[in-house]
């Protein structure tokens, strides 16, 4: 941090500012700075912090006197931060709010994000370096331009070389993480063809498989990722986990459909129920495979498809024949209805009280007024 | 239907095993059990994957790209089902699952403003926003995927390439070659008028208004008959974060004429 002088943050002619960010908090190292949250902006000339309350302390330092930076990531309690490493402080530097520091590198601590970004436009900055070509009227003064010391450039050597290992380190668990990959990936593969082949004799009847068979070999379709080559069904349809899932479902949704007028689209289903799992989340393909099966189960739940394509969860209970009724009784007391309107009536959701309507226009109870100002439904007269 | 288990039928396998044999096929039973085989060496073989590279996945959108890639190369999809061996060892699953709850939760909570059409950049934003700071980052790639897979459930969720990104649809309203070459002219200024849409598009104004309707209708426009010229039809989902503040329901009911 003594690398930063006070500043009073306006831009020089041919500085250009690149990006700035709030949230930011600033490390002397692995310390916090004695400093508040504020915005870093960069430049094309200088890195600049200002404290967000109080707009007289502003800080600067000239780009030149950064060697490297790198990202880290966030984790628990922290947020995502980029480190810089800094040249030595040159002889001529104006003061600043640190008069000296035992770290050649600071942090960004980003908490509000924008880290992402902000560490991209700095990658630029620093490759294309403008302000060697844009000089600008006060001179910033550079890094290397004094200290010549044996001291000195031993410990820059040493930082450089501490970077240099962490980087290779990074880009040697990547690698083979993706040589790892592609080994696995190979063998995947085997089993993919393996499938193929097992999924043509079932089709051409060459051999006899039994139900049991037929059902585990669909389960390792499932584990492995395979679409069903033979029923071309969704992945996993039949399966064991499918028919646990449908009776799990059927018991747990009671409720929440008691509690929402008897039906709920398949889109809020999947989130009531992979925000109470907490883990080991259910697919959309998982779910929409276990509601295909209440039917055959006989449970207490059935799916049901609109013609707009919109999928619903409904209770058996509630009959097509009492929401009907129920939707043209709440038309023909308030005269004319909309979707919105019935939606607040009933509380249901506005997409499943449409549904409704255009179910007891489909089945000739209501009509439609259609028009810019949008659809309202009126008890059918014309009968 | 059981496999007979009488001699006559036992009879009739071993004549078929026989045949196939000399044929030098092997029978759909025998490699399902090679396969079973398979199966357990491949789940130690991803097992050992992951003990080592599980936070490749976590921590890279960049990793996390390349392997989709190289599934879907394959034949594999990684994110079929919940209890796929992807998705319980390597957890790519519930990555992407608890992706697509958040993508649900933005959108139906923007309907009201919106019409249920988001750009792919605002919905990224807000879903990092809800995510909170700790938690591990996505990129617009991950979002793709998860709304791919959120397709299935039928609820009309759809991507419309609009001016270099996209618009994501969760309501299924239907949009045509025509609305979605509007949404793209209204891109720019967030707004689209008839003889912009006569003057770019070379449109009866009948056929213009059509679709400017429409999409009234379905409460992705909104009308600005004010306007000094001519009225502007103007669509929530493309306004900025900056310009706008947010509407609450019954402010939208009142808006729409």
């Amino acid at each position: 941090m003594d690398r930063f002088s006070w500043s009073s943050g306006l831009l020089e002619i041919n500085e250009t500012l690149v990006i700035q960010q709030r949230g930011v908090r600033l490390y002397d190292g692995d310390d916090k700075a004695k400093l508040d949250v504020g915005a870093a902006l960069l430049s094309t000339h200088r890195l600049i912090w200002r404290d967000v309350k109080n707009h007289e302390c502003c800080l600067a330092m000239p780009l030149s006197q950064i060697i490297y930076f790198e990202e880290q990531a966030a984790g628990i309690g922290k947020s995502a931060k980029i480190i810089i490493y800094l040249h030595p402080t040159p002889a001529n530097k104006e003061p600043g709010p640190y008069q000296h520091s035992k770290y050649s590198y600071i942090k960004l601590s980003f908490k509000e994000h924008g880290q992402i970004e902000f560490y991209r436009r700095l990658t630029e900055e620093m490759t294309q370096k403008r302000w060697e070509s844009t000089p600008v009227s006060q001179p910033i003064p550079t890094g290397s331009a004094t200290q010549t010391g044996k001291t000195r450039a031993v410990g820059i050597v040493g930082i450089e070389r501490k970077i240099e290992e962490r980087r290779k380190e990074t880009d040697k668990n990547i690698s083979e993480a993706f040589e790892d990959l592609s080994k696995l990936m190979v063998k995947a593969k085997e089993m993919v063809e393996l499938s193929r082949s097992i999924a043509n004799k079932i089709k051409d009847k060459q051999g006899d498989i039994t139900e049991d068979e037929t059902i585990r070999f669909k389960s390792y379709l499932l584990s492995m990722g395979i679409a069903n080559p033979v029923t071309r069904e969704t992945h996993g349809s039949g399966t064991h986990y499918h028919l646990q899932l449908a009776k799990q479902l059927g018991d747990m949704l009671q409720a929440p459909l008691e509690e929402r007028g008897g039906m709920m689209a398949l889109t809020e289903v999947y989130c009531l129920v992979n925000r109470a799992r907490g883990m080991e989340l259910l697919s959309p393909e998982d779910l929409l495979n276990a509601c295909k099966m209440f039917e055959s189960l006989k449970l207490p739940v059935r799916m049901r498809v609109f013609d707009s394509g919109v999928m619903v969860v409904q209770l058996q209970s509630h009959s097509e024949e009492e929401m009907i009724a129920s939707a043209l009784d709440s038309v023909t007391d308030k005269g004319s209805l909309t979707a919105e309107e019935f939606a607040k009536l009933l509380g249901l959701s506005v997409l499943l009280s449409k549904e409704r309507l255009l179910l007891a226009e489909k089945m000739g109870h209501l009509c439609r007024d259609d028009s810019v100002e949008g659809l309202r439904f009126y008890p059918n007269l014309f009968e | 239907m059981r496999r007979g288990v009488g001699a006559g039928a036992i009879a009739k396998k071993k004549l078929a095993e026989a045949k196939y044999k000399e044929r030098g096929n092997v029978l759909a039973e025998d490699q399902i059990v090679q396969m079973s085989k398979q199966l357990e060496t491949f789940k130690s073989n991803l097992e050992e994957f992951a003990s080592k590279h599980k936070q490749e996945i976590r921590k890279s959108p960049h990793f996390r790209v390349q392997f989709q890639e190289m599934c879907a190369t394959i034949g594999v999809d990684p994110l079929a089902s919940g209890k796929g061996f992807w998705s319980e060892m390597l957890g790519v699953g519930d990555f992407y699952y608890e992706l697509g709850v958040q993508i649900i939760e933005v959108c139906l909570a923007l309907k009201h403003r919106n019409g249920g059409l988001i750009t792919l950049d605002e919905l990224h934003q807000r879903v990092l926003k809800g995510r909170g700071k700790y938690a591990q980052e996505v990129s617009q790639d991950d979002l793709v995927r998860a709304i791919k897979k959120l397709k299935v459930m039928g609820n009309g969720f759809g991507m419309i390439p609009v001016g270099g990104s996209y618009l994501v649809q969760s309501v299924p309203a239907e949009l045509n070659m025509d609305h979605t070459v509007v949404l793209q002219l209204a891109e720019k200024k967030g707004y689209v008028t008839v003889s912009e849409i006569k003057g770019s598009l070379k449109w009866e104004k009948e056929r213009a208004c059509h679709v400017l309707d429409h999409l009234l209708k379905e409460g992705l426009a909104w009308l600005d008959s004010q306007a000094a010229g001519e009225a502007q039809y103007w669509l929530p989902a493309l306004f900025s974060e900056l310009t706008s503040r947010d509407v609450t329901p019954e402010e939208a009911n009142q808006m729409t004429p």
